[in-house]
């Protein structure tokens, strides 16, 4: 790669670093080691690790993968930041790195929507074994949801939470999707902000393998940002029939996660 | 496989030297003298020039590897037994261990038709011999004491702070401690608080920094003004002004005048020091001019009666396994580009012979990324690699202070300012890049 930046000097990442906050990981391991490699699962906007203890993390660990979620600061059972308003993607990358760093390998990353464009950005920061970008959010999405929610994006532009509603995410209605949506928490004003203005990640640190998962039924990301974030993987990306955006909530959760994890164990050990 | 390097020493920039080429795709083996890695900050390993109350002098962000962050409950000043547990992490997260021979001392590295033969001395004293692409020397610098030679003779006990280990050695005894470095300001402060009397001996006067300023670690302050860009002398001004406003004037207290700008000599960060002396548990003194019997006798003619002299009076830069000659050296120390490359050769490298005016273990690890690109350079694209070489052998000694004219001694060689050094490193990694297939 002739990547011009090397991104040795960074003086306002060292005089400024993120705050620690407290944060929850929530983990399925295998019965027996299998020396499968870790893998460290990262909620998208609102959610928590609990999206990924509901089907995903158990089934990962009964494939013989130790599983791990960890929720972002202000999300699920982690703690708010200390300056909720100054929270910024770059504490989010901090929150996964910190995480990442912990385990007693290199772990794969998996993030999901948002979670995939923090994964991106944790990529130039920490050599992970590899990562997945499961329905990576771009800058595409928050065009496609401006058309069809004016008023929630105004709201979002004045610096309020914006509302995501259980019908741009999931393919199915119903009871179980209503308590999911029900379930998601805001996003602080300048990562809300950062998500529409985001620059493009600088290229990861190392060469890791990347797969990019997109979802034929995804109402949230559009194609155009799953194919955009895979080129810059140079790659291409999957794509699985599920029915909406959560692919690790909706019925037919197994399907992706089983294409994800005969993916890392295709990697080289 | 690209090749098959030697890295000599497990320490902190030996575990990022293993890490990075690794990564780029060479096959490593570690010769590790200890049988735990960490180096100096192994407390009780044999090359471990710590004592048991040390903590770093610069904050976690410019402390650790830029691509394993330290844990957020660690303080922001790590203890040592801290960090040890930090390169421990390290080596198992990255699954260095199988690499490194524990308990083996290489005791030479010779080039030979275009590679290296090492020899190591295991635990058993039986040696293994090798042949390798390529050396990487990681085996420290500050462990190997350096004694000045006073006139004169000491009826009393002489200590040098590499045997320093902790406070009881000082506990009820007259303490004269020779030295203003990092460690010497440690050890007055800790012979403040257990000796019967401490006096500290210094050859000039020093700026004293605090550990806090404004209830942030100092470093994190002063880079913010990095980071905004402002010149040199601005920031001179500015920090001895911060200086002046905060620790104040200490010729109050007896202590010298710096005899120099703030940044023109290594950092001592110590908040604890100027505390002491105003309690007069510390009393400074000049240079030591010789030695009496059981006194000292001081250059400004004054005399103390002294039970222990601690000499905290820093390290000399060793490498019994070398020929000198292969490291450029002259006047006692080697001439290298970057603190890095010798122009003698182009598969022998130094990593981790830096001052820094910062923490340590990021600028390892550029470096040690700064190897693995010269060598993958060397194998893939050697003109590009030659012609580096030639370039840096035109640039040997190249002073990396942005700008400041750092005091003229051997503590002083080796030392750099962290952001200037980076970039210096930065157009490295990016030169040798340049051309590389994706």
């Amino acid at each position: 790669m002739t990547s011009g930046r090397v991104g040795a000097v960074r003086p306002w990442e060292w005089a400024l670093p993120p705050a620690p906050v407290r944060r929850e990981v929530l983990s399925a391991l295998p019965d027996v080691d299998t020396g499968r490699p870790p893998l460290l699962f990262v909620p998208g906007m609102g959610h928590g690790s609990w999206c990924f203890a509901e089907h995903w993390l158990p089934y990962a660990a009964s494939r013989g993968f130790p599983a791990h979620a960890v929720s972002l600061r202000g999300h699920g059972g982690s703690g708010a930041a200390p300056r909720p308003g100054r929270t910024l993607l770059r504490d989010y990358v901090h929150d996964v790195v910190q995480e990442a760093v912990r385990l007693p390998v290199r772990p794969v990353l998996v993030g999901h929507s948002m979670g995939a464009l923090v994964v991106a950005r944790a990529l130039a920061r920490y050599p992970a074994r590899g990562a997945v970008l499961v329905a990576p959010l771009g800058p595409g999405a928050a065009v496609a949801r401006a058309r069809r929610y004016p008023a929630d994006t105004l709201r979002g532009l004045s610096g309020r939470p914006i509302r995501l509603t259980a019908t741009e995410l999931f393919g199915t209605d119903g009871g179980a999707a209503a308590a999911y949506a029900d379930r998601l928490t805001p996003e602080p004003p300048l990562v809300q902000y950062q998500l529409v203005l985001s620059r493009v990640p600088e290229p990861p640190r190392g060469k890791p393998p990347v797969l990019v998962l997109g979802s034929r039924g995804d109402r949230a990301v559009p194609a155009a940002d799953v194919e955009r974030a895979a080129r810059r993987h140079g790659t291409s990306p999957l794509w699985v029939d599920a029915t909406g955006h959560e692919l690790m909530l909706e019925p037919g959760w197994q399907r992706p996660l089983d294409a994800i994890l005969d993916w890392v164990d295709r990697l080289p050990r | 496989m690209r090749g098959r390097v030697c890295v000599v020493g497990a320490g902190s920039s030996g575990l990022a030297a293993t890490k990075n080429l690794l990564a780029a795709g060479f096959a490593v083996d570690t010769y590790e003298r200890a049988g735990e890695v960490g180096g100096n900050w192994n407390f009780g390993g044999p090359t471990s020039r710590v004592y048991a109350s040390t903590h770093t002098i610069s904050s976690k962000p410019f402390t650790q590897f830029p691509d394993f962050p330290m844990r957020d409950d660690l303080p922001d000043y790590p203890h040592h037994s801290q960090l040890l547990d930090y390169f421990r992490a390290y080596a198992r997260h990255f699954e260095l261990l199988s690499h490194i021979s524990f308990g083996h001392e290489v005791v030479r590295a010779s080039p030979v038709d275009g590679g290296w033969e090492v020899t190591a001395t295991g635990p058993a004293g039986a040696g293994v011999t090798r042949r390798y692409d390529a050396v990487v020397a990681a085996n420290g610098h500050n462990w190997s004491p350096k004694r000045p030679e006073h006139p004169g003779e000491f009826t009393g006990e002489l200590l040098h702070s590499a045997d320093y280990k902790g406070p009881d050695v000082l506990a009820g005894k007259r303490v004269l401690v020779v030295g203003a470095g990092n460690t010497g300001c440690d050890i007055a402060v800790e012979a403040a608080q257990h000796a019967e009397r401490t006096f500290h001996s210094t050859r000039r006067g020093y700026w004293y920094v605090p550990k806090y300023v404004g209830g942030r670690p100092g470093d994190q302050v002063a880079d913010l003004f990095l980071a905004l860009r402002l010149p040199l002398r601005f920031r001179q001004w500015l920090m001895a002004a911060t200086l002046r406003a905060t620790v104040g004037d200490l010729t109050r207290l007896g202590l010298p005048r710096p005899d120099h700008k703030p940044l023109e000599t290594h950092p001592i960060v110590n908040s604890h020091l100027v505390y002491f002396v105003g309690h007069g548990d510390i009393t400074p003194k000049p240079d030591v001019a010789r030695l009496d019997g059981s006194s000292v006798v001081f250059a400004d003619g004054s005399l103390e009666e002294v039970d222990l002299v601690v000499y905290a009076t820093g390290y000399l830069v060793r490498f019994d396994f070398l020929d000198p000659a292969l490291l450029n050296w002259r006047d006692g120390r080697p001439h290298l580009y970057q603190h890095l490359f010798t122009p003698r050769c182009d598969s022998l490298f130094v990593a981790g012979l830096l001052q820094p005016d910062s923490g340590q273990f990021t600028l390892a690890h550029w470096q040690t990324v700064a190897i693995a690109e010269f060598l993958r350079a060397r194998a893939e694209r050697p003109a590009v690699a030659r012609d580096f070489l030639v370039r840096a052998a035109a640039h040997l000694d190249d002073s990396w202070s942005a700008g400041a004219r750092y005091a003229d001694s051997t503590r002083h060689w080796y030392e750099i300012a962290h952001l200037h050094y980076l970039r210096g490193l930065e157009r490295t990694i990016a030169e040798l890049r340049s051309g590389a297939a994706a």
